[in-house]
């Protein structure tokens, strides 16, 4: 049966379409979540590997002071690790479900992660090209990278989580 | 390769002004140059009408002798376990606007002394934080010379002969952090 020589990602070059697709991160603060994204990034997948990267200076929050504390050494350090960068090879399906071992670069740190993900098929897109979509999400500890900061509340209890949930919602461009 | 000191202590005979001064002579036996700042005195308390592209003179001079330095090494009294206003209000200063500050990504170390008995070490972990959140390269460096007016000798060099490793090793951190970012360059 077909299902059984399925592939979990399409096959052949496909190259995000960053207008339409967003790279970001959501962390517990305070009494709520707070949420950035990354301006300049770019993905690919080619042969069945997941590939991207993001400049770190390019993190977008509703704030240029906070923007600026993110790229210090405090945080991502943009000065000297300038991008963020994700591989994957390993991505399995069941449905439209998808699970990715792959491992991520951050601030000179390497380490593995597991993605949940969903992919809608590819299908033809309004510019004459063909195009599928990914969304993505996994949990990492950023103490592991090295983004350490935290300031206590006033009950003693830190302001910010250590776990950081990564978003990616991408759509992907098959190369011509 | 340039090292500025600075010390949160504005009186003459200051302790950690003279610290700053024997870590001075260390950067120098390592090839760098090295100045005290004696501007802080002048600055006036930050108030954000006078901030802007005119500032004050004298936090004018701060800024530029931040900014000419490859490296800043603070030393540090503690005024009610926390670090001396003055010291604080000068960082403050500079460190406006975040995105154009000199301290920003500007290696630094903190050291400190103090006639109590924990060598400033509030003052000192204080410090490093408002520092990092200029976006300044802290680096990890300690010591805490406490007692100051019995373990410090005139030149400023402590008496302890493990202090006076810490304050070698101090310096060796710093300017070891330059020649990583001189690498990255």
């Amino acid at each position: 049966m077909s299902q059984a020589t399925q592939h979990a990602v399409p096959t052949g070059s496909w190259n995000a379409d960053t207008v339409h697709s967003t790279v970001g991160f959501a962390v517990p603060y305070l009494m709520g979540t707070f949420q950035g994204t990354f301006s300049e990034f770019e993905a690919r997948l080619s042969d069945g590997a997941l590939s991207g990267s993001a400049a770190v200076g390019s993190v977008e929050v509703k704030d240029p002071n906070l923007s600026t504390h993110l790229q210090s050494p405090d945080f991502f350090d943009a000065e000297r690790f300038p991008r963020l960068s994700f591989e994957a090879n390993d991505i399995s399906r069941s449905g439209d479900d998808l699970t990715i071992g792959g491992e991520l670069t951050l601030k000179g740190h390497t380490e593995p992660v597991e993605i949940q993900g969903h992919v809608n098929d590819p299908g033809p897109d309004p510019y004459g090209g063909e195009r599928f979509g990914l969304q993505l999400e996994t949990k990492v500890d950023r103490t592991k990278f090295g983004l350490n900061w935290n300031n206590p509340l006033p009950s003693g209890d830190p302001a910010l989580a250590n776990e950081v949930t990564i978003i990616v919602d991408l759509q992907l461009v098959k190369e011509s | 390769m340039k090292v500025l000191g600075i010390s949160g202590s504005l009186r003459r005979n200051s302790h950690n002004t003279r610290l700053l001064r024997a870590a001075g002579e260390i950067v120098e036996e390592h090839g760098g140059e090295f100045e005290v700042f004696d501007g802080l005195k002048a600055i006036p308390p930050y108030d954000e009408d006078d901030d802007g592209p005119q500032s004050p003179p004298a936090v004018e001079r701060l800024r530029r002798a931040i900014a000419g330095a490859d490296a800043v090494l603070f030393a540090t009294p503690e005024y009610n376990s926390s670090i001396p206003g003055v010291l604080k209000n000068a960082v403050d200063w500079v460190s406006r606007p975040l995105a154009t500050s000199p301290l920003r990504n500007k290696p630094v170390a903190v050291i400190g002394a103090s006639t109590g008995m924990f060598g400033a070490v509030w003052a000192q972990a204080e410090l490093r934080k408002v520092l990092a959140a200029t976006g300044a390269r802290v680096t990890e460096v300690e010591l805490a010379v406490g007692h100051a007016h019995e373990h410090l000798d005139e030149a400023g060099h402590p008496t302890d002969p493990a202090q006076e490793e810490a304050l070698y090793d101090s310096v060796l951190v710093l300017l070891g952090e330059l020649q990583n970012v001189e690498v990255a360059a």
